[in-house]
C-alpha cells in the first residue's frame, strides 16, 4: 500500500506505515492538518486525521529500540530551540542505569512564541501521542507534562483530553500535567527538572545533565512539545515520510510564529530550510519596510532585512548567517521602528528574569540592560557603544545555564544589524525610532496580557 | 595528565579567594567574580590551583582531570 504513494520521486514510506491504514500526505501541512478553525480536536477527529495510535509492543519491529531507530533515521531535531537530534538523546535515556522519565515541556517561556500553545490547546492528542511513544521507546515509568502554572484553562481542558484517553486505555504510563512558575529560566530542561524533584524552578549546574541524571535520579528525557507531535507522526509513518520534505541536513517541517509588522501574524507549519523571507511571505508580507527580522526570538539574533530574506529556516543555515534558529519565531521590524530602543526592552526584560543564582548574570545582566538602555535612549556622548560591548564580553558563557549568553548575542546581533543607528545614537543621541510604540512583546508592559 | 578549571556559577558567592590564591588564572570582574583566564591548568600550577579550590569558602572552584 505504501510503495508508491505520491509525493515527491524517490520517496515510499516505510514499512512502519503499515502499522496504521491511513495513507500518509507526503505535503504540508502535517502537524496542523487536523487543526480547526473554531474548536480543539477531540480525540475522535484527532484520530480520524492522524489515524489511531500506532501499537509498539516488546519484540520484532514494534520493539522499544526499533521505535528509537526509526527516530533516529527520520533526522528529528528538538523544536525547542536547541535543535539537538532527537533520537541520539533518547538513545542515550533509553541506555541508562534503571526505569527512564519523560518530560514533555510544553512551559515556552519565550514572549514571542506561541506554537506550543497552539499545539496544547488545538491538537492536544499529538502531544498525548507523543509523550506515550516517547515513554514506550525509552522504557520510562513516569512521564509529565509541563506548562505554566497560571494556565488553568489550558491545564483543565488536558485533564479532560487525559481522561477521555484513560478510558480508551491509550496512555500505560500516566501522564501527569504539571504547572511550572511563569518564569522565563523555569522552562529551561535543568529548572524543570528541579521542580519536578521538589526543589526551585530554577536552572542546575550541570553535569549531571537529565538525561545522565534528572528527575528522581533517574534518566531523564526532556523534549519540547513540538517535538513529541513529530514523533507522533514519525511513529505512524515512518522515517522515509518524515524526510520527505525539507533539506537532507535538516529534514521535516516546523512550527514558526511570525510577528511584528506583517499582515497576519500567526503560528505557519513549514519545510525546514523555507527562505526567511518565504516565511514573511507566507504571513501576508512585511506590513511596511522591513529594517531587520528577529529570528530565534530572544535568545536569536536581529539580521538585516535585506541579508535575512534568502537564509534558509535551518539550524546550521542561520548559525552560519549568524543568527540562530531557535524555536522558530521570526519578528518584522519595520525601517520606521528603532532596533536599539526595541534590544533595550527585551535586554532589561531578560535581566530582571535572571534567577538570582549566578554572580555575573545577577549583577551583569542589569549592567548590560542599563548600557544598553543609555545608548537606545540617550546616547550622544560617544561612550555608550562601548560600554555595551564591553559589558557583553564580560557577561557572556559565565552562567549555569545560558540566559545571559542569549542576551549576550541579542545584543551584539544589534550592534551588528543596526551598526550605523548605533553610531548615529551614540555620538548624537536617539534616532526617531525611539518614538514609537514598542513592537516585541515584553511581559509586565500594560499591553501584555 | 591534564587538569582543568571550573566554577560553579551558583554556588559561587564572590569570596574573591581564588584570584588571590591563583592570580596566574583567575581574575575577578567588576563584582567580585571570577573570571577564568585559561580553564586548563599548567602542571607548575596544579598545586596552587588545588590549594585555591580547597580554600574557596564555598567549594565552587572546581579542579578536574581534562577528558
Amino acid at each position: 500500500m505504501a510503495a508508491g504513494h505520491g509525493g515527491p520521486a524517490g520517496y515510499t514510506v516505510t514499512e512502519l506505515a503499515l502499522l496504521t491504514d491511513r495513507q500518509p500526505d507526503l505535503g504540508l501541512p502535517r502537524l496542523l492538518a487536523g487543526i480547526s478553525y473554531y474548536d480543539v480536536a477531540g480525540l475522535r477527529d484527532h484520530e480520524q486525521q492522524y489515524g489511531p495510535l500506532p501499537l509498539w509492543g516488546t519484540s520484532g519491529r514494534r520493539r522499544p529500540g526499533r521505535l528509537i531507530d526509526v527516530v533516529d533515521a527520520s533526522g528529528l531535531t528538538g523544536r525547542g530551540g536547541a535543535g539537538f537530534p532527537t533520537g541520539r538523546k533518547m538513545r542515550s535515556v533509553a541506555s541508562g542505569p534503571g526505569a527512564a522519565v519523560v518530560v514533555a515541556n510544553g512551559a515556552e517561556g519565550e514572549p514571542a512564541s506561541c506554537k506550543d500553545r497552539l499545539l496544547l490547546t488545538r491538537l492536544p492528542h499529538l502531544v498525548l501521542d507523543g509523550i506515550t511513544l516517547a515513554a514506550h521507546a525509552v522504557g520510562a515509568r513516569e512521564a509529565y507534562l509541563c506548562l505554566h502554572g497560571q494556565e488553568t484553562e489550558l491545564l483543565n481542558a488536558l485533564d479532560e483530553a487525559l481522561a477521555q484517553r484513560s478510558r480508551a486505555g491509550l496512555d500505560p504510563v500516566p501522564i501527569q500535567l504539571t504547572g511550572i512558575p511563569g518564569r522565563y529560566v523555569a522552562s529551561e530542561q535543568s529548572s524543570i527538572v528541579q521542580y519536578l524533584n521538589g526543589g526551585p524552578a530554577k536552572p542546575t549546574f550541570s553535569p549531571p545533565r537529565p538525561h545522565q541524571r534528572g528527575v528522581h535520579g533517574r534518566p531523564t528525557l526532556v523534549n519540547n512539545v513540538e517535538t513529541l507531535a513529530h514523533l507522533a507522526l514519525i511513529a505512524r509513518f515512518g522515517d522515509r515520510w518524515f524526510r520527505g520534505i525539507g533539506p537532507p541536513s535538516a529534514p521535516g517541517s516546523t512550527l514558526v510564529t511570525v510577528s511584528g509588522a506583517v499582515r497576519r501574524p500567526g503560528v505557519y507549519e513549514i519545510e525546514m530550510g523555507t527562505p526567511a523571507g518565504q516565511v514573511v511571505t507566507l504571513a501576508g508580507g512585511a506590513a511596511e519596510r522591513p529594517a531587520a527580522l528577529l529570528v530565534g526570538g530572544y535568545f536569536g539574533a536581529w539580521l538585516p532585512a535585506r541579508a535575512a530574506w534568502p537564509v534558509p529556516m535551518s539550524h546550521a543555515a542561520l548559525k552560519a548567517a549568524g543568527g540562530a534558529m531557535g524555536a522558530g519565531m521570526v519578528i518584522v521590524l519595520p525601517v520606521s521602528s528603532c532596533g536599539l530602543a526595541e534590544t533595550a526592552r527585551v535586554v532589561r526584560y531578560l535581566a530582571d528574569e535572571n534567577a538570582g543564582q549566578c554572580g555575573p548574570c545577577m549583577f551583569g545582566l542589569p549592567a548590560l540592560a542599563d548600557a544598553m538602555a543609555d545608548l537606545a535612549y540617550q546616547g550622544g556622548r560617544g561612550r555608550a557603544l562601548e560600554r555595551v560591548a564591553s559589558l557583553a564580553g564580560l557577561v557572556a558563557g559565565r552562567g549555569a545555564c545560558r540566559h545571559p549568553d542569549g542576551a549576550v548575542q541579542l545584543v551584539r546581533s544589534a550592534l551588528r544589524a543596526f551598526e550605523s543607528d548605533a553610531r548615529w545614537h551614540d555620538h548624537r543621541g536617539p534616532c526617531p525610532g525611539v518614538a514609537r510604540a514598542p513592537l516585541l512583546p515584553v511581559p509586565g508592559d500594560a499591553d501584555w496580557d | 595528565m591534564n587538569y582543568e578549571l571550573r566554577v560553579n556559577p551558583i554556588a559561587c558567592d564572590g569570596h574573591g579567594m581564588c584570584a588571590e590564591l591563583l592570580p596566574e588564572i583567575i581574575e575577578l570582574d567588576p563584582w567580585g567574580y571570577p573570571i577564568l583566564v585559561s580553564t586548563s591548568v599548567p602542571r607548575s600550577l596544579l598545586d596552587h590551583a588545588k590549594r585555591a579550590a580547597a580554600a574557596c569558602p564555598t567549594l565552587a572552584l572546581l579542579v578536574n582531570k581534562a577528558r
